[in-house]
């Protein structure tokens, strides 16, 4: 095993039913890499997060995260597992009956003594670190667009500093520049903070702009591996992926302005 | 962009690498060494510790992080503070032995520091009461404004439809008489022969004082027939059927189901309101005799025991006492009682904005509203059939 292996997940299977949706995948995650995570709908993109994260039991396999296999913790072991990551999810999943800054105080409060003044000094800090205009704190989530949710998402996400950052589909649902700007935002956090990034995406441009590798989900098991390499695949899914229309233009326009 | 990797220690917050903090003076200068973990969890005490630091005379101030093994966006956040503090107070302060990292984390929070105001302070409390109670208010009227409207509006649609009957959805109608009806055929029937149990056994031991105990078949009777059987269906209905509508048409509009059947024109007062108001119409006055039924039943059982008569005497003596007229009484209230739950189901469905949150909420309206128009009126209608002498 690396030495710097963040995340290390090793025959894993998780079924529905009879329906399989992975079997037999290993994935590494190294520290301090973004990491993209690609696959047609229904391939088990999120699935495979939530089953890292532990939403999702799955049926076989070994999951280690820092150097910890994930089953068979107490729960208080769990817990103080995960403290050390943070997950935004699609549409931010803010709490809707709270505001963006008591959102933010949720982990805060509940995992660490800080002073309320300290806390207050940190939430200031966690909005405008994620881009939220400051007035947007003492908003309801239901005030916000999609794109400030997800923002708001991301720095309830970031309360505790995690290590790890879990992305879904963080760019799905927003206008282009809206997406290109998030790409940044995540980009300056990663470098900023030391994060190890985990993203689930459809988006290319996403992919190119800011993932240093990608596991692509085909046929039950993942394939990682630069997008260079991925593109050199002989696998179909991954040359309709990467080769067509779409995959191509955004090619042709990094070519252009790099 | 993998240049900057932040090392972390694999055990968390062991005591041994928790922050510490050392003050030294030397000369004018003022020093402060920060060692340990400075991360979210282990600075509580560091943040009294770092407010409390007096310059006492110093003209420099050097913050020394050479002995910082971790520090994350909070231990940064309190650097930055103690700095800018320190300065304000005119001194010069350094910060020295930084690993570049540390540096850069520090930078950004101090370009991202935005001091945020308090939430606005709310009224004091004789004002939010008095504001509270005027929106309630007109809140209230609004709402029975719209409502009303939306009862013209049905009763509009309903005339046009029996007019014509063929736009009358059959199959819409026909599942919806079902899932009001059929379905609640157990609990209804349940709760109405446990209340003319009730009824009996209460009447029984109050009215056997007076040697009156063959009076209980009255109170059964009355009780049952003219109140209990209509009241309790329809409750039981507003709450299974009135909030099922509600929910319903409320996901339909979440859904933009509601705009979709517009668009291809189509008029969601014939679809979906029509269909479940006239069902419910057809469906409460069966369901209410079955209630008379049954609580009737209840009250059989029970006074079978308690005065030793027969099934048979007990008819006899039902009906001397009771004249069919307090049936019909029971009976036509249902039908109105059933246009009111099914449009105040529709109607609140209708009203649902476009989130899940709303739904939940326009569902417990339309339990609450229909549940207290039915009470409204049933004492109103107390009131009328008094005044006519039935």
């Amino acid at each position: 095993m690396s030495d710097d292996a963040i995340i290390e997940v090793e025959g894993l299977r998780t079924q529905f039913g009879q329906q399989v949706i992975h079997d037999n995948l290993d994935i590494t995650v190294r520290r301090g890499e973004v990491m993209g995570v690609v696959g047609g709908s229904g391939a088990g993109k999120s699935v495979l997060m939530r089953t890292i994260i532990g939403l999702t039991k799955p049926a076989a396999g070994r999951i280690r995260l820092f150097d910890i296999d994930t089953a068979g913790l107490s729960t208080l072991e769990r817990r103080a597992l995960e403290r050390r990551w943070g997950v935004l999810f699609q549409d931010g999943a803010l709490f809707s009956s709270l505001t963006v800054a008591q959102n933010i105080a949720v982990p805060l409060k509940e995992h660490t003594k800080l002073s309320a003044q300290l806390q207050r000094e940190l939430i200031d800090i966690k909005v405008s670190l994620v881009g939220l205009p400051i007035e947007a704190a003492h908003k309801f989530p239901s005030e916000l667009s999609g794109g400030m949710r997800k923002r708001a998402g991301l720095a309830r996400a970031l309360a505790l500093d995690p290590e790890i950052l879990f992305l879904d589909e963080p760019t799905a649902g927003l206008d282009p520049i809206g997406a290109a700007k998030f790409d940044e935002l995540i980009a300056g956090l990663q470098h900023a903070l030391g994060l190890t990034v985990v993203m689930v995406t459809h988006d290319l441009d996403s992919l190119y702009a800011i993932c240093d590798r990608v596991a692509a989900l085909v046929d039950k098991r993942v394939k990682v591996g630069t997008i260079e390499s991925l593109r050199r695949e002989p696998d179909p899914w991954l040359r309709d992926y990467f080769g067509g229309p779409r995959g191509r233009a955004v090619l042709d326009a990094r070519g252009r302005t790099s | 962009m993998v240049d900057i990797l932040i090392p972390r220690a694999s055990a968390t917050g062991s005591s041994a690498a928790a922050a510490r903090l050392e003050t030294w003076r030397d000369d004018d200068c003022l020093g402060i060494a920060l060692m340990g973990l400075w991360t979210t969890r282990e600075i509580d005490r560091q943040d009294r510790d770092l407010a409390a630091i007096v310059p006492d005379g110093a003209a420099r101030a050097e913050i020394h992080l050479g002995d910082l093994e971790e520090m994350d966006t909070a231990g940064a956040w309190l650097i930055y503070r103690t700095r800018t503090a320190l300065e304000a107070q005119g001194l010069a302060v350094e910060l020295t032995g930084g690993s570049p990292h540390h540096l850069t984390l520090i930078d950004t929070i101090a370009s991202h520091h935005e001091h945020c105001a308090p939430p606005p302070p709310g009224a004091t409390p004789l004002v939010s009461l008095v504001n509270t109670l005027g929106h309630a208010t007109i809140e209230v009227l609004k709402e029975a404004r719209d409502l009303i409207n939306f009862l013209g509006l049905t009763v509009i649609v309903l005339l046009r439809s029996l007019v014509r009957p063929r736009t009358i959805r059959t199959h819409a109608l026909f599942t919806h008489m079902e899932q009001a009806g059929l379905h609640a055929l157990p609990i209804v029937g349940l709760i109405s022969f446990l209340i003319g149990v009730v009824l009996a056994y209460q009447g029984a031991e109050q009215l056997a004082r007076f040697g009156a105990e063959i009076f209980t078949i009255n109170l059964v009777g009355f009780g049952v027939l003219r109140e209990m059987g209509i009241l309790l269906t329809a409750i039981i209905v507003a709450g299974r059927s009135g909030s099922a509508y509600t929910a319903q048409i409320g996901t339909m509009k979440v859904n933009e189901e509601i705009d979709a059947m517009r668009t291809i024109g189509l008029d969601p007062m014939e679809v979906l309101v029509i269909p479940r108001v006239l069902a419910l119409v057809l469906v409460l006055p069966l369901l209410t005799f079955y209630a008379d039924m049954m609580g009737l039943l209840g009250g059989a059982v029970i006074l079978m025991f308690t005065l030793d008569l027969s099934l048979f005497q007990y008819a006899r003596h039902l009906n001397s006492a009771v004249a069919i007229g307090t049936f019909w009484v029971g009976i036509i209230k249902a039908p109105i009682f059933a246009f009111i739950i099914a449009m105040v189901g529709c109607y609140e469905g209708l009203k649902v904005s476009r989130s899940a949150e709303s739904v939940g909420l326009h569902t417990t309206k339309a339990v609450v509203e229909g549940i207290f128009l039915v009470i409204v009126l049933d004492a109103l209608f107390s009131v009328m059939f008094a005044l006519v002498g039935l």
